[in-house]
């Protein structure tokens, strides 16, 4: 075999595991490459990379990475990945997981996260729906749309993410989708560098759920839609970026928040070497 | 106290015990949420891990509580989580995880009157088909249920180092009497305790995550080099998810297979007056030590009856009461629940078995198991 023969990434991915088990038309390797790209970048050590995630499509990202990777419980990945850092806080850790996971079943974890600003890059695909399940509603199902457990439109408002983390006090608050692969790696990698909560919301398409059910052609088509509704706007006020296109409203994205705040793991280092009696 | 216990004899209740049982057993990561009557355990290691360098989060829930213990321990840290019954019931999809990823770590169910919320601040023994079968799918897990302080200890301790030598989770089925009640406890100096210092992959191992061929081989922690996949789907020795049933097979036969094979060094029980006894009572947790009494004050009219103590409730002392019941004709299992572990006892020893329901809410009478007694002498 020449080299010519091995993908690009080889040395960050595991070969063996190809081909994915993402569906044509998915963002989710967009995710996976802008992941990559985002690593290469941050002059990190591989061996501290570490991707945790819960259940789900996007759950199985990590799978194809190669970095100690964790395949946790539906919606846990949030409090695996959080006792993972605290026991070695050399490790960065990245939980990447669906709308789903991150905030209907494990929204209490996302909540709690946030507001310890707890040292974790969290990155959540967004494609409005329940993929693996069949294309069930959720939390992320913009008002109206359909969805296999909505077949009449959907009655539920969102949850307005950014808004979410950001009124929380999470670090770093970003939202891309996988048609901006080059701000969504900037993003990964800004996340990296940040002390503290890092959230991006990424919108990814579903073509044999979410986009069928919602007149989609195919998942370029369904991509095409959002981008030509979105606008950048890193100062947004994100109270107004709930995402509802369908309604001619802009699809807003950005880096939205970028400070510094006091994180967990730095005030609780301190608390241990204070308990220790150890001067700084 | 910046250190370990001090050798010596300490006035301490059960969820003390427990405590620094599992500091001495190694135990440098807590994650919990605050449950009647476990909730000591949770406050004291608040005090106590930071001092030992270790790590302390008080989680939003139980099942985060489960998830992050299971996350630290494949950071590195030897972790443990303390709840009552209707945390326990939380935890158990995330016990499951712990099962299938094979990670050690320790949880402790202090039981209270159920179901629900029952009455948080009274004993129970309503958990024990819990930590047999709570969570999902087959599994073989191992359990201990202390009858005093002192075991409460020392278990602790015992309850570290199985996780470790058979890499799963760990249960300690006390209860509310036990983690409050006082009374003498007994240190010996630190380098007698034997501990099981976690084992770790090389990160140029060349084998794969897991092994279905040996029992044991020692787990790859994150951030040493190894870049393994650990996954709660259905997993090859590579760690990779698979739909074959023929890997479920494989993986499964050896996560019941270890435990199985080592059942012999894990079981443990105490035994009173069994080799001659024609009544066998059975007893675990509080319920024993009244059990225990009413078999001394039985003897002592003539009877001859024992008390067979398991200190794991699983694996199931199978062996054992297979031979007991060559020589008994009956067993008599009091227990705070309408019955659980006379279920196995049955079973296992195709005898006639009485069952004592005690109602969970108070501490077991005694003269209720001797008048048992005497009515299987009649």
């Amino acid at each position: 075999m020449t080299t010519e023969e091995f993908h690009p990434k080889h040395a960050l991915i595991r070969d063996e595991r190809f081909p994915n088990v993402w569906c044509p038309g998915c963002g989710l390797g967009i995710l996976l490459q802008s992941y990559l790209n985002a690593v290469e970048k941050s002059g990190i050590p591989l061996d501290q990379q570490v991707l945790v995630s819960g259940i789900g499509c996007t759950a199985r990202l990590p799978g194809y990475a190669k970095f100690d990777s964790y395949h946790t419980t539906h919606g846990r990945a949030i409090p695996f990945a959080t006792g993972m850092k605290i026991a070695n806080p050399e490790l960065k850790v990245t939980v990447v997981s669906g709308d789903g996971d991150l905030f209907n079943i494990g929204g209490n974890h996302f909540i709690h996260a946030a507001r310890r600003n707890m040292d974790l890059v969290v990155i959540c695909s967004n494609n409005f729906n329940y993929g693996m399940t069949g294309g069930q509603h959720g939390s992320t199902t913009p008002l109206t749309s359909r969805s296999a457990s909505t077949p009449y439109g959907n009655v539920e408002p969102t949850f307005n993410l950014p808004y979410l983390a950001s009124a929380l006090g999470a670090s770093y608050v970003s939202r891309w989708t996988v048609m901006h692969p080059r701000q969504l790696a900037k993003s990964i990698r800004m996340a990296m560098e940040t002390k503290g909560f890092a959230f991006i919301e990424v919108l990814s398409p579903c073509p044999p759920n979410f986009g069928k059910f919602n007149g989609f052609g195919d998942g370029f088509e369904e991509m095409e839609f959002y981008r030509s509704k979105s606008t950048v706007q890193n100062d947004a006020r994100l109270e107004d970026v709930s995402i509802d296109p369908f309604h001619g409203k802009p699809v807003v994205l950005g880096d939205f928040v970028n400070r510094k705040r006091p994180s967990y793991i730095m005030l609780e280092n301190e608390l241990v070497r204070k308990a220790m009696g150890v001067k700084k | 106290m910046t250190a370990l216990l001090e050798p010596g004899r300490y006035f301490a209740d059960g969820n003390f015990a427990i405590t620094e049982g599992a500091l001495v057993g190694g135990c440098r990561f807590f994650a919990g949420y605050p449950i009647t009557p476990s909730s000591e355990v949770l406050e004291r290691m608040s005090e106590r891990l930071p001092k030992l360098g270790g790590h302390f989060i008080e989680m939003e829930d139980e099942i985060g509580s489960m998830a992050a213990i299971i996350g630290a321990s494949n950071a590195g840290a030897k972790s443990m989580t303390a709840t009552s019954g209707p945390g326990f019931s939380l935890m158990q999809e995330n016990i499951g995880l712990g099962i299938i990823t094979e990670t050690p770590t320790v949880v402790l169910d202090e039981m209270r009157a159920g179901p629900s919320t029952g009455i948080p601040t009274r004993v129970g023994q309503g958990d024990v088909m819990q930590t047999r079968y709570g969570s999902h799918g087959d599994l073989a897990p191992i359990t201990y249920a202390p009858n005093s302080v002192q075991e409460s200890f020392d278990i602790t301790i015992e309850a570290f180092n199985s996780a470790e030598k058979y890499r799963q989770p760990v249960i300690i089925a006390s209860d509310q009497v036990v983690g409050h009640l006082s009374e003498v406890l007994e240190v010996k100096p630190l380098e007698e305790y034997d501990v099981v210092q976690r084992m770790m992959r090389k990160h140029d191992d060349e084998k794969g995550v897991f092994s279905y061929t040996e029992d044991y081989v020692p787990m790859f922690v994150a951030g040493t080099g190894f870049r393994g996949n650990v996954d709660s789907l259905t997993h090859d020795e590579r760690g990779y998810p698979s739909n074959e049933a023929s890997v479920e097979k494989e993986m499964l036969e050896h996560l019941l297979g270890k435990v199985k094979k080592n059942e012999e060094k894990i079981v443990k029980y105490e035994e009173f007056l069994v080799e001659d006894a024609e009544v066998t009572v059975v007893a675990y947790g509080i319920t024993s030590r009244a059990a225990k009494q009413a078999v001394r004050i039985a003897r002592k009219k003539g009877l001859k009856v024992g008390l067979f103590r398991p200190i794991t409730l699983w694996p199931f002392p199978q062996r054992r009461i297979e031979e007991i019941a060559g020589h008994t004709r009956e067993f008599i299992v009091p227990e705070i629940n309408y019955g659980q572990y006379s279920h196995p006892i049955r079973e296992y020893s195709r005898s006639e078995t009485r069952e004592i329901h005690f109602p969970p809410g108070a501490i077991p009478d005694y003269g209720v198991i001797l008048k048992e007694i005497e009515g299987a002498f009649k």
